[in-house]
């Protein structure tokens, strides 16, 4: 297949604008083929994930595209970077880690993007827009730009997203088309309590059976009483990417491109899968390892907390903190500047409580070899802290989370859940 | 002797291995250690094992788009698979190839092959993967 290139996608590749911009253009061009796509289109966004810092390869990948000059085409945001920048030295984090870390950060700014440092961009003024052509990476952060915003990528992995950023051209394919963007499996709601799916703790749950059930299909989600709000569909969003392949889901009455079933899959029949309380139940079972009460930490934001979640989680922060509890919260520097202007951060520093900006418990080693059991109320940090952290979870409700905290050992208040 | 499956390569390259395979999808963040090549996730069917060096059949990967990330590390350090033969299509995997040849000039054959040949493919069985994504499958020397 011959790809049609336009002058400036040619100039690239020639090195008119210098030998990263033309390495970029030839993996895109790669890529291009490997998708069997006809053709390149333009951006107007993009999301990067590669500013997690993994290993010397991915800081020789960013220096590399820096010092041959390579600068974004589009306004860029950056995704979580492996280190709080003005805060790592109060955690376990390794000096020559963290320095290896904040190289990686640099390089990424001195190609022009700009230094969100969160996996929540669609909570920015940086969200993009209904029908928007962008290139995204991070698994929640695409759902959520596909689904809830209805804007268009396809799931960009890392080391592509800035490749895209710097060419500001894409392969046409995948979730950019509209053909791709239809229900392929719908998964039916039936006989859950109306109290449960107005919970916030019912959404990483959905999320994650979601993600197990859909794999790599477009899945439609029908049946849902209640009318989610924006951090319970991150939630969801963000656990659905972490046990499947989710790029897109639908919710019917909920979602954008779902106003009704047909609207979702495009008129086909599509294998519907009924999902009752049972199915949740132990999806919720998976999704806490090891057993017995003890705790060690607390951790909340991922994905990265919001303005509103900080005001939800400031009523609940009566008392203090056990001492042995570490409580933490991980969400961007914008947002903890918010929050601490509208006063939100006080109850949490009297609790005993903690901020981390720029980065998580996944993407930084912060934590202190002793925390060896979290609990938490993110189907994310829930799904990864295991493999990543060799850490055992348990997963609960924010105010389950609260309470344990205070109390030093895991509470969890599972009528909801019963029946 | 050993019987052929005849794959499409995503990236083409030559290598062989012992076969380590599984239906499920794989995360390689946070399944994947790319420091030693033993997969992390907990929740996976090969947890424990060591992918090092050998040819790994999944169906898809699953999840993080970091996934692309740790596959360049493990290139990079010498302690990735020999090859990554998949079911679905199948982009992560291929970046981190494309990405490697760049980088490292370093040749990481990554092959779809259909879901009908990939069941004759077993854990232990030695594959050999050429350019053209022809893969001949020899049973395993007896443990």
């Amino acid at each position: 297949m011959t790809l049609q290139l336009s002058d400036l996608d040619r100039a690239l590749l020639g090195g008119d604008r210098g030998p990263a911009a033309a390495l970029a253009m030839r993996i895109i061009l790669r890529m291009a083929e490997v998708f069997e796509a006809g053709s390149l289109l333009d951006i107007t966004q993009a999301h990067i994930d590669s500013t997690i810092y993994i290993g010397e390869a991915n800081l020789e990948f960013a220096e590399r595209l820096a010092q041959g000059g390579a600068r974004v085409a589009v306004p860029t945001t950056l995704n979580v970077s492996g280190l709080d920048e003005h805060g790592w030295q109060a955690w376990a984090v390794p000096p020559d880690w963290a320095e290896k870390a904040r190289r990686q950060m640099v390089a990424y700014q001195e190609m022009g993007c700009i230094p969100t440092w969160t996996c929540a961009p669609y909570q920015t003024e940086h969200a993009p827009r209904f029908g928007q052509q962008i290139a995204w990476g991070e698994s929640n952060a695409i759902v959520y730009a596909n689904s809830v915003l209805g804007a268009r990528t396809e799931r960009y992995p890392d080391l592509l997203d800035i490749c895209a950023a710097i060419t500001g051209r894409v392969p046409a394919f995948g979730l950019h088309l509209d053909e791709n963007r239809r229900g392929e499996v719908l998964l039916r709601l039936t006989g859950i309590p109306p109290a449960l799916q107005h919970d916030s703790s019912f959404y990483p749950v959905l999320g994650y059976l979601l993600g197990k059930l859909a794999g790599d299909r477009v899945p439609v989600l029908e049946g849902l009483e209640a009318d989610p709000d924006e951090d319970q569909l991150k939630a969801l969003g963000a656990a659905a990417a972490s046990s499947g392949n989710v790029g897109l889901f639908h919710i019917v009455g909920v979602t954008p491109e779902a106003p009704t079933l047909e609207a979702a899959t495009g008129g086909r029949q599509v294998q519907a899968v009924a999902v009752d309380l049972a199915a949740l139940r132990s999806a919720r079972a998976e999704l806490t390892t090891g057993r017995g009460d003890g705790l060690d930490m607390v951790v909340l934001g991922s994905p990265h907390f919001s303005l509103a979640e900080f005001r939800r989680l400031a009523p609940l922060l009566h008392g203090r903190r056990h001492p042995d509890v570490r409580f933490l919260v991980t969400t961007s520097r914008a947002v903890a500047h918010m929050a601490k202007k509208a006063g939100l951060l006080d109850p949490l520093d009297s609790f005993g409580g903690q901020v981390t900006v720029d980065t998580c418990i996944l993407a930084s080693p912060m934590l202190p070899a002793e925390v060896r059991r979290l609990m938490t109320n993110s189907g994310k940090y829930a799904y990864y802290a295991p493999g990543l952290l060799g850490a055992q979870v348990v997963f609960g409700g924010l105010e389950d989370c609260v309470n344990s905290a205070r109390a030093g050992r895991v509470l969890r208040d599972d009528a909801l859940w019963e029946r | 002797m050993g019987t052929l499956i005849r794959g499409k390569p995503l990236v083409p390259g030559q290598a062989s291995g012992t076969a380590l395979v599984s239906r499920e999808p794989l995360s390689f963040w946070g399944g994947y250690d790319h420091r030693t090549g033993e997969i992390i996730d907990r929740r996976h069917p090969l947890a424990g094992q060591c992918a090092a060096g050998r040819v790994l059949v999944l169906p898809y990967a699953r999840g993080s788009s970091t996934t692309t990330a740790v596959l360049l590390e493990a290139l990079r350090a010498g302690t990735a698979p020999a090859a990554i033969l998949t079911t679905g299509a199948e982009t992560f995997f291929a970046l981190a190839a494309i990405v490697a040849e760049e980088m490292y000039q370093r040749s990481f054959p990554v092959v779809i092959v259909l879901e009908t040949d990939a069941v004759a493919l077993q854990t232990g069985m030695h594959l050999r993967i050429d350019l053209d994504g022809t893969i001949k499958m020899e049973p395993g020397l007896p443990a």
